[in-house]
């Protein structure tokens, strides 16, 4: 993990101290506060959260998707050596696409319905490449093949609406991965799919993954593909990372309350069928009015352990628990390992 | 596609038919005695008889009817048992005993002036509304949104008959800018032409405009919201590319519907604006007719303005199905 070759390389993508915020007529939408975190090339970075956590405004902060007229943005992105937020619109269009591209949760709504989907692929190579049309179509029809589009040769000339929703996925990771980026950003890839056709999915931008070199970003509130696929996890609520981890110490030693929520209330083949699942009482806080301390501390069922109730107004800062393991909280280490142990021990063997 | 279009075309057809028996059943239902129009004031009975005959309308109506259809598509013969006997080739629409002249005859002369009037003013509200309507979706919320969106309100509350009594005195009575509209054909006398037509086009643009330009506006802001814009984004696409190739395509391609109705329409007789402007066309022959209880005219108008539809919803709907791929005809 931390042998010196590694050490020396910096990661592909570091993002720091990431804010945006949306002012509306009801007031500042805080969407992202403060973010910080970074991924290494080839591994594969989950963010996890609800709905309105920030998760996807991070992603669209760094493919360049936010209205920068609309929205107030500080803080850095470093995309392989390169500063993205300050990257005049041009520079940034030039990137997106090529360096980093991003496939979206909806495949059905994501491509254009007028439009056959060789023709959407290629317009791809064309953004960014001078590349014959004869020799784009070539290549567009070889990635269709390799994301395992059957009759690729037919199905070039296919609309969308001809196609299944897992083939139409398939299309939008040929398109995001025909100009070889560095980064692709999967904003809940599989959400929209059957069941069947989300271990398809995962399995090929894992497979491709390792066959492009690509880093990815994968977004998801589905805490139960994060294992499969992720080298390591970060945790958003409320617009702010509250923990993130390599993936087994996250499933094994999770510290954050919040995190441990979610593991809970996830449902698992290996767990007694009694246990009734736990959902997180109450909901996500307005990003309008974020409670002025911790931001789960309004859902946090130990709130009473801090003393000096510096939950409700002190806001936690994002700590080492361990080297590669950050939590935001303000229970004391020891406090919430023990709060995790016994909370896991009763999710893995009911009654044991 | 073929089989569709062909299939529609017998449709059409069958709705024609039904069409010609609405309408003259309902125009011959109407209280009044065609009879009775046809001579003046001092007219003896056994004269209003005796036209009866001549015209035919002693028939029963069914009867009636068989000639009106028959002379659509044979032609016929008025007034056969008297000295002048008066021929109407097919496709007859049928003889104006007040105006002594055939139906077709007069629609085909008025025709050209009501279609000159509605595809100049489907030009002007169609590209100034677009044009307006994406600058407004472009600058979503500030005040050039504002400014449209005001201007398309007002344009929308004032009735054609004020505009065009307002353009007439200022434009053409205080400042003498333009002569008093009189019709002549374009290819007879251009300029007099473009002279006449230009304060009508703008009126009758006026309304359409400013639905059009809401309707662009909304349409715009609708799909830039739409997942496939944003992946022409993520793709790295130039800007210009989005709107025009990703954005405007899909929203702009349901205005078809809109504005191939709308423009059938007007090519019926805009009766408003051509009275307004006296011009001589389907709108006037209209009005006149019913004001002069012309039965066979009223007939003759309201199934030509009605083909007209019929055919413009074929062709919006062929179009359609031509433009957004998801539409399938079978």
């Amino acid at each position: 993990m931390t042998s010196p070759a590694r050490a020396v390389e910096p990661p592909l993508l570091s993002v720091k101290n990431l804010s945006v915020a949306f002012p509306t007529e009801d007031g500042l939408v805080q969407a992202v506060d403060d973010v910080s975190f970074s991924v290494e090339k080839g591994k594969t970075l989950a963010i996890v959260g609800e709905s309105g956590s920030g998760k996807s405004v991070t992603a669209q902060a760094i493919m360049g998707l936010i209205d920068r007229k609309a929205a107030r943005m500080t803080g850095e992105i470093w995309l392989d050596g390169q500063e993205l937020i300050g990257l005049p619109a041009d520079e940034m269009q030039a990137l997106r696409g090529s360096q980093v591209a991003m496939i979206f949760q909806d495949p059905m709504s994501s491509l254009h319905p007028f439009y056959r989907v060789g023709a959407q692929i290629t317009e791809a190579i064309f953004a960014h490449r001078s590349v014959g049309a004869k020799a784009a179509r070539a290549e567009a029809l070889e990635m269709l093949q390799r994301v395992g589009i059957p009759a690729a040769e037919r199905r070039i000339d296919d609309y969308p609406h001809q196609l299944s929703g897992g083939m139409r996925q398939r299309v939008m990771i040929a398109m995001a991965l025909i100009n070889k980026p560095a980064l692709l950003i999967a904003d809940e890839p599989t959400t929209a799919l059957d069941v069947t056709v989300q271990a398809q999915i995962l399995g090929l931008i894992g497979s491709l993954q390792s066959e492009f070199q690509i880093t990815v970003i994968m977004i998801t509130h589905d805490l139960g593909i994060v294992a499969d696929v992720a080298d390591d996890v970060a945790v958003m609520y409320g617009g702010r990372i509250v923990e993130v981890a390599p993936t087994s110490v996250l499933y094994h030693q999770p510290e954050m309350p919040y995190t441990l929520g979610l593991l809970s209330s996830v449902p698992r083949m290996d767990r007694d069928v009694s246990m009734r699942l736990e959902p997180i009482p109450g909901n996500p806080p307005s990003p309008i009015r974020l409670p002025p301390g911790c931001v789960f501390a309004p859902r946090c069922k130990y709130v009473d352990r801090v003393p000096g109730g510096a939950c409700a107004s002190a806001r936690p800062e994002l700590l080492h628990a361990a080297p590669d393991h950050l939590v935001r909280c303000h229970l004391p280490s020891e406090e919430r390992q023990q709060i995790a142990q016994d909370l896991l021990r009763v999710l893995a063997g009911g009654a044991a | 596609m073929v089989a569709y279009t062909i299939r529609r075309l017998l449709l059409m057809v069958a709705l024609l038919f039904a069409l010609t028996a609405a309408v003259f059943f309902l125009f011959n239902m109407l209280p009044g005695d065609p009879a009775r129009l046809t001579c003046g004031k001092a007219c003896s009975p056994s004269v209003i008889e005796a036209n009866r005959h001549r015209l035919g309308y002693d028939q029963p109506i069914l009867t009636q009817y068989g000639q009106f259809l028959g002379g659509i598509f044979f032609g016929r013969t008025f007034s056969s048992d008297s000295p002048q006997p008066i021929v109407c080739n097919a496709p007859c629409l049928g003889y104006s005993y007040s105006r002594h002249q055939q139906v077709l005859t007069m629609i085909l002369n008025a025709a050209p002036v009501t279609f000159w009037l509605a595809v100049g003013a489907f030009v002007v509200w169609i590209s100034i509304s677009i044009l307006l309507g994406i600058f407004a979706a472009l600058n979503h919320g500030r005040w050039p949104d504002r400014l449209v969106m005001g201007i398309s309100l007002v344009g929308y509350s004032l009735p054609s008959f004020f505009i065009g009594l307002l353009l007439i005195f200022f434009v053409i009575l205080k400042f003498n800018w333009l002569p008093f509209p009189a019709y002549v054909s374009p290819f007879v006398n251009p300029v007099g032409f473009l002279k006449t037509m230009i304060l009508p086009w703008i009126v009758l643009a006026f309304l359409n405009t400013a639905f059009y330009m809401r309707l662009t506006r909304n349409q715009v802001l609708e799909t830039f919201h739409e997942d496939y814009v944003r992946t022409a984004r993520a793709k790295g696409l130039p800007e210009r590319t989005i709107v025009v190739k990703h954005a405007l395509r899909a929203g702009l391609t349901p205005l078809v519907t809109a504005a191939g109705m709308d423009l059938a329409a007007l090519l019926g007789g805009a009766v408003i604006t051509e009275s307004i402007f006296s011009l001589p066309g389907l709108g006037s022959l209209a009005v006149n007719s019913v004001l002069q209880s012309d039965l066979p005219l009223i007939t003759g108008i309201t199934l030509f303005s009605s083909t007209l539809i019929i055919f413009a919803n074929l062709v919006v709907d062929l179009l359609y199905a031509f433009l957004d791929p998801r539409v399938t005809i079978a």
